[in-house]
């Protein structure tokens, strides 16, 4: 019987690989209040961003690194990072996709983000960051015309300074946990997004990040607001060059959903992993949050993470409007030396609110793959209902599958259900479709994606394709 | 047993005995499986356009047979040769020996959940007819085709569009794997206790199935416990397995006297 060569297959190039020469602006390495100044100043912001921002950086001198996620990685010296850069520019900023870098335009078709308006995502529109700034954004007017707000966060700032000073913090404060404080510090940018009340999004947002810069750790900060009775979809794809050395990423997003308002938050994660050695990667500590705070409010996150040589990473829903549902539906892959510490809190504070956890994890190489969950159940919650689905697939001897559920239920009439599972891929399943003619690595990657299909189905058309493409190639020659 | 005493030189049909080069020509094949020697000198020649029925009591290594001529892994072979259409089958990988033309219709069909059955149907035939030279059926063909093997088989077609063998009933999965067959159309087909769980109905339909799979180039190997089967697939050959070894061949009587007199009449003869 033919075995694949399983070094060959597992040592796949990571496609996304490349490094984009353009000046930078960047900072000097470490961080202190002028540091900060600086930041503050270049985005022209007003007072009371600064004086928040000084407010995290004195909290976050009193804070220390958390380490109890089951994660192994060197210590981070925080003084030799850059905790500013962005691409040298001519004027203030494009004004249009005609004044973007054509480099910069070249990395984004190399990364297959569908910049261009009549490109074949028509209906998509990208907020582009780049090294923290955004370079381009897309179908502002279309989306104008319905009144919805897609723009950088900086310049929100500049724009609608009542509706940032309303909301940023509101769900992730600035004292909330190492990462998300000094993120709340030094943020550079992301992306903005209000719905206004009643207004159904009339396309997919979708914001593609990427780090460049050597030594830059990318701190950038999303803020979506859904007004009552409206909807919003958002994607958000991530890619980073291959470096040898491992560079932080501390995201912070925050959904708001007021009354009987919908936020689909959807992510395909392929940050640089690693080599098959497990050097390099993307350090990946990102708070994501979403308060359900009006009632009938609902939150979906979908997540696939499939990069990274640390994800840490739980995001979560405070469901504190009455009737309101929070859902994390996630597949988290590792494989080489990659590690994941991922899954999500769900807070039930309102009465009759309800949450649904599917977790899927794929270990394969010697990848170490854990959730850790928390389902929290207040005595206000009367009726509050969970279920919980955590499944793990191991491919191969060397990798490990960890489940960490804390349970938290302090009203009697909440029901609160979990079901957990670990398997190998099993033999009988790939003989079968062997037996039935299909090859081997496709026959892997039908059962991987079959194991995936409750999480894959939640996500936007466009981006389950490329979710199940992602996977097939991350996992290529895990099983031999 | 060597060639000279197979069936297929003594009793074959007239049409297909003498010009046909073999299909299927096990020869003394030993193997073993968790330690456990199964197979201790089996073989078999079968040729296109023949039924066989191997039979024998619990253990006697007919699945066993079934796995190792299908290529599962954990099943090692001692000794012996096996080849189909000439070729040295057991030096295929599993997915070669399907695509040559070799289907095993299991005994216990695996469930894979979340795999869509109608999918994995497409994606073994596309497998097929690429191996044949024929180009791939897109979705609107393939399902014109699969269509008419599901009235056959009396399946909903609501069945497709499910994970494949998840929440079937044992009759389901049985189905499932003929439909399988027909629409894959191998060149031999081995079907593992294809009986086992059906309902009188239920059996007829497999029965008819595999029936109209019969033709001059293709050959049916059904292992079973039961004569029964036998009623409604009338094989040309019927071979008796006892301890790993082909005990007796003969046709279709050999069944209804190993339904007489049971399986203990050639467990003794065998270990004579």
């Amino acid at each position: 019987m033919s075995t694949p060569d399983l070094d060959a297959l597992v040592s796949r190039s990571y496609r996304h690989g490349f490094i984009t020469e353009i000046d930078s602006d960047t900072v000097a390495p470490g961080l202190d209040e002028d540091v900060v100044r600086l930041i503050s100043r270049k985005k022209g912001e007003p007072q009371f961003m600064l004086d928040w921002r000084l407010r995290a950086l004195e909290h976050w001198r009193g804070m220390r690194e958390p380490h109890w996620a089951h994660l192994r990685y060197n210590p981070i010296d925080y003084d030799s990072i850059s905790y500013y850069s962005a691409p040298k520019q001519k004027t203030d900023g494009p004004k249009s996709l005609a004044d973007v870098d054509p480099k910069l335009l070249a990395t984004y078709d190399r990364l297959g983000v569908p910049l261009h308006e009549r490109a074949r995502l028509a209906g998509v529109a990208v907020d582009a960051v780049f090294d923290s700034v955004s370079v381009a954004t897309t179908f502002k007017e279309k989306l104008s015309a319905a009144g919805v707000i897609f723009c950088p966060f900086s310049e929100a700032v500049q724009r609608h300074p009542e509706l940032i000073e309303r909301y940023l913090g509101s769900v992730v404060p600035y004292t909330d946990n190492f990462y998300a404080t000094l993120n709340s510090a030094v943020f550079s940018d992301g992306s903005f997004v209000y719905v206004p009340p009643g207004v159904r999004c009339p396309m997919e947002l979708s914001t593609y990040f990427r780090i460049n810069a050597a030594n830059t750790g990318q701190f950038e900060r999303t803020l979506i607001i859904a007004d009552a009775g409206s909807y919003v979809s958002y994607l958000e794809g991530c890619t980073a060059p291959m470096r040898d050395e491992n560079q932080l990423h501390a995201a912070v997003v925050e959904l708001v959903a007021l009354d009987d308002a919908r936020i689909k938050y959807s992510t395909v994660q392929n940050w640089y992993p690693g080599d098959e050695n497990g050097r390099g990667g993307i350090y990946n500590f990102v708070t994501k949050r979403g308060e359900c705070r009006g009632r009938n409010s609902h939150i979906s996150w979908t997540q696939v993470e499939t990069g990274s040589a640390i994800t840490w990473k739980y995001p979560s829903c405070i469901l504190r409007g009455e009737n309101s549902i929070g859902e994390f539906y996630s597949v988290a892959t590792t494989n080489n030396y990659q590690q994941a510490d991922t899954g999500t809190k769900m807070v039930h504070i309102g009465p009759n609110t309800r949450s649904t956890i599917v977790s899927k994890g794929i270990s394969a190489g010697h990848g170490q793959n854990a959730y850790r969950g928390l389902v929290k159940i207040l005595p206000s919650a009367t009726g509050a209902r969970n279920f919980t689905q955590c499944d793990s697939l191991l491919m191969g001897p060397d990798c490990g599958a960890h489940t960490f559920p804390y349970v938290e239920v302090r009203n009697p009439s909440a029901t609160v259900e979990h079901e957990a599972s670990t398997s190998r891929i099993s033999e009988d399943q790939l003989f079968y479709c062997l037996q039935r003619g299909i090859e081997r690595e496709d026959a892997v990657n039908m059962i991987v994606s079959g194991f995936c299909r409750s999480v894959f189905k939640e996500l936007p058309m466009e981006f389950a394709v490329e979710a199940q493409n992602l996977l097939a190639v991350t996992l290529e020659g895990a099983v031999g | 047993m060597s060639e000279a005493q197979s069936p297929a030189s003594t009793a074959a049909p007239a049409t297909t005995a003498a010009v046909a080069a073999p299909l299927l020509e096990v020869r003394d094949l030993h193997a073993r499986v968790g330690g456990q020697t199964v197979l201790k000198g089996v073989s078999l020649t079968v040729r296109a356009g023949e039924v066989h029925a191997i039979m024998g009591p619990n253990g006697s290594g007919k699945s066993t047979l079934a796995y190792v001529l299908a290529g599962r892994p954990g099943y090692e072979i001692i000794s012996g040769s096996a080849s189909f259409e000439g070729r040295d089958l057991l030096s295929l990988a599993p997915e070669e020996r399907a695509r040559a033309g070799l289907f095993l219709g299991f005994q216990y069909p695996v469930e894979i959940a979340g795999v869509n059955n109608a999918y994995l149907l497409k994606a073994a035939l596309n497998a097929a007819r690429r191996e044949r030279g024929q180009s791939e059926l897109d979705a609107f063909e393939f399902l014109a085709l699969v269509r008419s093997k599901t009235q056959l088989m009396h399946i909903d077609e609501s069945f497709l569009g499910r994970g494949v063998n998840e929440g079937f009933s044992g009759g389901e999965k049985k189905r499932n794997e003929i439909l399988q067959m027909l629409v894959l159309e191998p060149k031999l087909a081995l079907l593992d206790e294809t009986d086992s769980g059906l309902d009188i109905d239920a059996l007829k339909v497999v029965a008819n199935g595999v029936n109209s799979l019969r033709s001059a180039a293709r050959a049916i190997v059904l292992v079973t416990h039961y004569q029964r089967l036998l009623d409604y697939i009338v094989p040309d050959f019927v071979h008796v397995l006892a301890r790993g070894r082909i005990a007796r061949s003969g046709d279709r009587t050999l069944a209804l006297e190993l339904e007489r007199r049971g399986y203990d009449w050639i467990d003794g003869q065998a270990a004579a």
